[in-house]
């Protein structure tokens, strides 16, 4: 059994009436020639480091080295929300912590990259609260993100050296999008969807960190393509399909990650990196 | 990053930030200096090149190389600290900040390292995205090596045999090689070979080597 498109996953799930997640599982164990449990405690260590990387994400300032970001997510867990709910002002503070912990030397789990870590733990740790998920409805959907991240990977590209932010951001947030719709009862087809919206919603996302480093805007990025995900989910959900099939929507992906210009392609050459402020603030950054 | 063939290489790895390229995979290129010098460093002297130069310090790029050089992992805590470390180790770090030319890939980093009984090492290493890296010099020879694998590394003097007696006692211990190669600087002088392998070699094997070469490395992937 393999799969390298999601339409081979979804029809493989609907084939033997499982989640997506368990046929990614049944995939890796037989590639990797070790046993399903195995697999699944594998994945409960890499969960465990992503919830102590939201702890620590909402519980301290994390101020980077270049000083350049830190405190946004403790700001806005304190916040009263205006617009948001409460909840998912909670997710986005948790997905700002993540990413500044990852800026701030600390521990993480590179989700698909480390610029783009905070996007699926905040999800599903908000998926886990509202719907009072079990730790293993959680690892099964970890496998569900994971499918489509390969199948990204495979068919496009996870690097923002290669296909700009959409690649690492992007396919992050299809990957929470998808492992969201699962967790809360979607089929198969409607994770198909819910990836497929989700990207087409960030397509073109261009990688341009100021001074180069994994910070302006990345760590902001990780809250907006987190409410990319939670919007791609609850319209999959409520029966809203893609146009274009998921697996065509990567193909676009790839098509756009290839002709950007190489400014835009983690080089710090162009777009936010290359504006005044944003040279600016690589000028003043200590060197030693 | 090319294609995944593993969940946990898209959910993975677990690592310190905050760039796989600038830090993890600097992370490994100390461990596999340290690993090749084979000796407590109490002298490093580390010129970055390109891009580790530029944006190196915000990625801790410097902390990561000298957390390897003590022998932490890409996901050890302590890299944010091991600046401090090294000093109350006793080891002595410089960096540099240089520019090799446009041949050298933009994250190139090259270590001179001295070991605490005098040994000495000049390491040149690159990373080529996602943690990923390969050393590309030994004592100015080139070399290619990733640290993903079981590695021999000898340098010796040019001069037939040495190539099948390394082969000879990794076929009698069942080892299966991944990767070889050898170069040298011209003929009878002085070359370096890399064998990365997919099983570990006897302490007993490495030893018969070290008749013949001058230099004989084993060494744990850094993965």
């Amino acid at each position: 059994m393999n799969y390298r498109n999601l339409r081979d996953l979804i029809r493989l799930a609907e084939k033997r009436g499982e989640k997506i997640g368990e046929i990614v599982i049944a995939v890796e164990a037989e590639q990797k020639d070790m046993t399903s449990e195995k697999v699944r405690e594998e994945m409960v260590t890499v969960w465990r480091v992503m919830q102590a990387s939201i702890r620590r994400g909402l519980a301290e300032e994390n101020r980077s080295v270049s000083g350049l970001s830190g405190g946004d997510a403790k700001l806005v867990a304190k916040t009263k929300p205006s617009f948001l709910s409460r909840r998912i002002l909670k997710a986005v503070a948790m997905a700002l912590g993540v990413a500044e912990v990852n800026a701030a030397m600390g521990k993480i789990v590179a989700c698909p990259t480390a610029g783009s870590c905070g996007i699926v733990p905040a999800a599903l740790t908000e998926a886990a609260n509202r719907l009072k998920l079990s730790e293993e409805d959680v690892i099964l959907a970890l496998f569900t993100a994971a499918g489509i991240g390969i199948v990204c990977s495979i068919n496009a590209s996870i690097s923002g050296a290669e296909g700009g932010c959409q690649a690492e951001c992007g396919v992050a947030a299809a990957m929470a999008a998808g492992a969201l719709t699962e967790l809360a009862g979607g089929t198969p087809k409607q994770v198909g969807h819910a990836a497929a919206l989700c990207l087409s919603n960030m397509l073109g996302l261009v990688c341009d960190p100021v001074a180069g480093l994994v910070e302006v805007p990345c760590i902001l990025r990780n809250a907006g393509a987190l409410m990319q995900a939670l919007l791609a989910a609850e319209l999959a959900l409520a029966g809203v399909e893609s146009r274009i099939p998921v697996d065509e929507v990567i193909g676009a992906m790839d098509e756009i990650g290839k002709a950007l210009p190489e400014s835009l392609r983690e080089t710090a050459q162009g777009g936010l990196a290359n504006t005044p402020t944003g040279q600016k603030l690589n000028r003043d950054l200590p060197l030693d | 990053m090319g294609k995944a063939d593993s969940v946990f290489e898209v959910i993975g790895p677990i690592m310190i930030g905050p760039s796989s390229s600038h830090t993890a995979g600097a992370v490994r290129i100390g461990q596999i200096a340290g690993a090749i010098l084979s000796e407590p460093a109490v002298k490093a002297v580390i010129y970055l090149h390109g891009s580790y130069a530029l944006t190196g310090k915000g990625h801790g790029t410097d902390k990561a190389l000298v957390a390897g050089l003590l022998g932490f992992g890409a996901a050890d805590e302590r890299i944010s600290k091991s600046l401090k470390i090294a000093k109350e180790k006793g080891l002595l770090v410089k960096f540099r900040r240089v520019d090799l030319g446009d041949d050298y890939h933009p994250n190139t980093a090259r270590l001179l390292l001295q070991g605490n009984k005098g040994t000495n090492f000049e390491i040149t290493a690159i990373s080529v995205g996602g943690g990923n890296i390969s050393v590309i010099e030994l004592n100015g020879l080139p070399i290619k090596l990733s640290g993903e694998y079981y590695t021999l590394i000898t340098i010796h003097k040019d001069q037939p045999g040495i190539v099948a007696q390394a082969s000879e006692i990794i076929a009698k211990n069942n080892v299966n090689i991944a990767t070889a190669n050898v170069t040298r600087q011209r003929r009878g002088g002085l070359a370096v070979m890399a064998i990365e392998m997919d099983q570990p070699l006897p302490l007993e094997a490495v030893k018969q080597l070290e008749k013949v070469a001058q230099i004989v490395r084993f060494i744990q992937p850094v993965y």
